[in-house]
């Protein structure tokens, strides 16, 4: 294997996990949305925000790192999707800030007022961030972006049937996989009628992402043939087959009410999407344009995936610390529930 | 590399609004940054000293800092990221060609931000769940992956000033040393300028919070401490700072003459050169300035007949604007004297009577150090930057060349601005809310300390 198919591989493994826990924060403000007024979503906007709070700033960083490994393995991919879809990726980023913002604003307010404008910005960025970053994802796939700077269509690469469909679907896996994570989050911590609510929202996502992804492949049929072409046929076929077992079988894990079984599925069915599309379409990268022919100098990408290896020693024992530390059960101190904090003295 | 004066497409307005947006996104992340550096230390200072002391004073102060840090990097964050689309959307030009060999130090910083952000997790979360020594060992990876993150993200910038480490074939990247464009001749003053800032603005800034309460009559020891801590720290740097900056200048006489002569609106090629203080330039000269003779000859080359570069040497299209880098200049190294005096004032003052010094004007002064710092600092990124143009890649690679010549960037720059307007209203808003909304107890117990949540 060439150094730049190692580059492309880790590249997508940041996606992978970013898709996977960013994704998961995302519905999150997904269900924070349609929790309803303030006394009835008080429940599940806390168990929201206590369980996304200690660990979304790192969920985050895989975006940033799949960034930068971008421009640093593939430099002229990289100036050619941010120039030509430079509008859906400046709508993605002030989404970012106004999500990532609000939600650090409203848990520190303890005015009423405040909490609800800051959670309305929270939750409806969490929902137009991964739609128009979807979009980003649709027009590459359906070959949109060519290489050159911004020598696409502006409006068209990413205002078009695959974009449209990618960018709804990125919604709906971020919900699934949102009510998928919260169940367990809120079982473990004795919520038992919250738990049995994300578990129905999580059954009716998981059915209509179902859906969604069906109706893309059709879409893909007449708008993206060459990349359809490639979805149904050996190598990608059976990751295509594997992503649609691990959906039907975490719908069942779901009505047996086997929560962490049902996170591992069901992010299997989420990372065969991904890993589909990549088999499909690799080798190449834009229309034209292979991976060897857009990868950095040796040199750069031996030092970069170098620094990474090393990186990786001091990143998986943290990781897995901070994971550990809160999905063990609470404390009762630190368990925030009630929202209104007015306790001024 | 005459022949690359050619425009990439863009219209001017195009250009003016995606620099601008540059400046605007970047100078509202370089304060978040600043404070992301420097609270975590100033925190684990207090954190320490109150589990040595047990002074709930240093106990309060530390978790009510870890809060407002909590806000902080969460905000740091976010306009961080903003900052990676940024380098691709505005500047294809940039980022296709040469974004490999910039390439390692943002893969490098990509690891201290992810060790930041998960001990940042442990640290804030786990206030209440952990022993208090496991807590504040659990803090150290924040400082240490915060001081590298600014270091690694600065020598990005210093190969823009610099580049090294590559060759070029027809516009094309033929090889690599990342390693010798990483550590290019302008990393070390300026990283170790942009840390010493760093520690002095975050420094500065927690300070004049206290200094503004105790002018209002808050006295007690809590505020005092609130005062003297991140003071202490940002005073003890500052001799250091200007000593840092003056190795810059040196720097900058050294391998961007250009940039210095703007510095010091020095339009023609002299022995002897004078130190000009303030002035515009009009029509290829200074007016209204305050000059020293020799001064510069001597400041830049420790000899008062040197011959200094002006202007002249390069062509008019080559010439960095003057006025804009003169005066932020001298705005920089201003407000770099009066903190040393500052400083001064009261080391001095602790010296003779173990105390401060007692006028109000001391505390007025530190009131707006904070201020001064924050000044300072965007002053020092606007002689940076500005005095890089017209070059983007100092030499290599003309600004106009490097931007998305895709239509509509004013409604970009309009939009982000707007954002950005109201992101900081609501950041001002909420951390003066935060203050206000559970006051400081004026007789503080214990049981003040532990019923304050950090998060
Ligand atoms: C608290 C902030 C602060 C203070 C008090 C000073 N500086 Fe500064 N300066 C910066 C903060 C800063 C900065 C914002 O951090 C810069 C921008 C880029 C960099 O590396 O540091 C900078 C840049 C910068 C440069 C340009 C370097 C380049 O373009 O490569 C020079 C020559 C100086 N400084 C010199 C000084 C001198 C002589 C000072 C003493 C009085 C001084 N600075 C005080
Ligand atoms: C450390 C890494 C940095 C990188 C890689 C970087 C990169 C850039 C780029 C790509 C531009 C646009 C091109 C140009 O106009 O020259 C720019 C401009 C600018 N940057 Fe930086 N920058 C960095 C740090 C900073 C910081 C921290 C500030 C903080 C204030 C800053 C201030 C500016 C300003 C004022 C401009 C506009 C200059 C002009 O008038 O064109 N830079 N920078
Ligand atoms: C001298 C300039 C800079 C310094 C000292 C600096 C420092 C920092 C620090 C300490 C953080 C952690 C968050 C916080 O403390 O609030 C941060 C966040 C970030 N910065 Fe900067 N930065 C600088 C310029 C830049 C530039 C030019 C870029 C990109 C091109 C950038 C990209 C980011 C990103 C992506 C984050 C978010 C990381 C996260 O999620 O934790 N920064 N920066």
């Amino acid at each position: 294997m060439a150094l730049a198919d190692v580059m492309l591989a880790v590249l997508w493994l940041g996606l992978t996990a970013y898709v996977l826990f960013g994704g998961a924060d995302f519905g999150g403000g997904f269900w924070d949305l349609l929790a309803g007024d303030a006394r009835r979503g008080a429940a599940v906007r806390a168990q929201v925000e206590h369980s996304i709070g200690p660990v979304w700033e790192a969920n985050h960083v895989w975006l940033i790192f799949v960034i930068v490994m971008l421009w640093t393995g593939f430099p002229s991919v990289f100036a050619a999707v941010a120039s030509t879809l430079y509008i859906p990726l400046t709508l993605v980023a002030l989404g970012i800030i106004a999500r990532g913002a609000a939600f650090a604003f409203r848990k520190v307010s303890d005015e009423p007022r405040l909490r609800r404008l800051f959670g309305a910005a929270f939750a409806f960025s969490s929902v137009a961030t991964p739609f128009f970053l979807g979009t980003t994802a649709g027009a590459i796939a359906s070959g949109r972006v060519p290489p050159g700077i911004a020598a696409g269509d502006l409006l068209g690469s990413w205002l078009n049937p695959t974009s449209m469909t990618t960018g709804v679907l990125a919604v709906g896996v971020t919900a699934y996989l949102a009510a998928v994570y919260l169940t367990l989050d809120a079982r473990r911590e004795g919520a038992t009628e919250l738990a049995e609510g994300f578990r129905r929202r999580a059954t009716a996502t998981g059915v209509v992402v179902g859906a969604i992804s069906v109706v893309g492949l059709a879409v893909l049929r007449t708008d993206a043939p060459a990349l359809f072409a490639e979805l149904s046929s050996w190598p990608a076929l059976p990751v295509v087959g594997m992503s649609v077992a691990a959906g039907l079988v975490s719908l069942a894990l779901l009505r047996a009410r086997a929560y962490l079984a049902v996170r591992i599925s069901a992010s299997l069915a989420v990372v065969g999407v991904l890993w589909a599309w990549a088999v499909a379409q690799y080798p190449v990268l834009l229309p034209g344009v292979t991976v060897e022919a857009a990868a950095a100098t040796d040199a750069v990408l031996a030092a970069s995936l170098g620094a990474l290896a090393v990186g990786a020693l001091l990143l998986v024992p943290s990781l897995w610390w901070l994971y550990r530390i809160f999905q063990r059960t609470a404390p009762e101190s630190s368990r925030t529930v009630a929202p209104p904090r007015a306790d001024t003295r | 590399m005459d022949e690359v004066l050619l425009a990439a497409g863009a219209t001017a307005a195009d250009l003016a609004a995606a620099r601008m947006q540059m400046a605007l996104s970047l100078g509202w992340h370089i304060v978040v940054a600043c404070l992301g550096v420097g609270m975590p230390a100033l925190t684990l200072i207090a954190e320490w000293r109150g589990y040595r002391t047990g002074d709930p004073a240093y106990r309060l102060l530390a978790r009510r800092w870890a809060r407002a840090m909590g806000v902080l990097f969460a905000v740091g964050a976010v306009s961080g990221t903003i900052l990676s689309f940024e380098m691709g959307v505005l500047w294809p030009g940039l980022m296709g060609t040469y974004g490999e060999v910039i390439g390692l130090p943002f893969s490098l910083e990509g690891i201290a931000f992810f060790i930041e952000a998960i001990f940042l997790g442990v640290y804030l979360y786990a206030w209440d769940r952990l022993p208090p020594v496991p807590h504040m060992l659990a803090g150290i990876p924040i400082v240490l992956a915060g001081t590298a993150s600014a270091f690694f993200v600065v020598t990005a910038n210093a190969w823009m000033q610099q580049p090294t480490g590559f060759d070029e074939v027809n516009g094309r990247i033929v090889a690599v040393d990342p390693w010798a464009a990483m550590f290019n001749p302008a990393t070390p003053p300026q990283t170790a300028h942009m840390i010493v800032a760093a520690f002095m603005v975050a420094g500065f800034l927690t300070a004049s919070v206290y200094a503004v309460a105790m002018l209002r009559g808050r006295r007690d020891r809590y505020h005092r401490l609130g005062f003297l801590v991140p003071f202490t720290v940002a005073a003890a740097l500052t001799p250091v700072q200007v000593a840092v900056g003056d190795w810059a200048a040196h720097f900058v006489a050294q391998y961007q003459p250009v940039k210095l002569a703007a510095m010091e609106g020095l339009f023609e090629t002299v022995a002897g050169a004078p130190l000009t203080i303030g002035g515009v330039a009009v029509d290829g000269e200074l007016r209204g300035g305050l000059e020293i003779p020799h001064g510069l000859s001597l400041l830049a080359h420790w000899d008062p007949n040197a011959v200094v570069t002006g202007l002249n040497e390069v062509a008019p299209a080559d010439r960095p604007p003057v006025t804009v880098v003169h005066l932020a200049f001298d705005l920089m190294v201003g407000v770099g004297f009066a903190l040393l005096a500052l400083s001064a004032w009261a080391a001095w003052s602790w010296w003779r009577r173990r105390d401060l010094p007692r006028t109000r004007w001391f505390l007025r002064a530190g009131a707006v150090s904070g201020v001064a710092a924050v000044l300072a600092l965007e002053a020092g990124w606007t002689v940076t930057e500005v005095g890089r143009q017209p070059w983007i890649v100092f030499g290599v690679l003309r600004t106009t060349d490097a931007v998305n010549p895709a239509p509509g960037l004013v409604w970009g720059f309009v939009l982000v601005t707007a954002v950005y307007a109201v992101l900081t209203v609501a950041t001002a808003y909420v951390l003066r809310r935060m203050t206000r909304s559970t006051p400081v107890p004026a007789a503080l117990e214990d049981s003040d300390v532990d019923s304050f949540k950090v998060v």
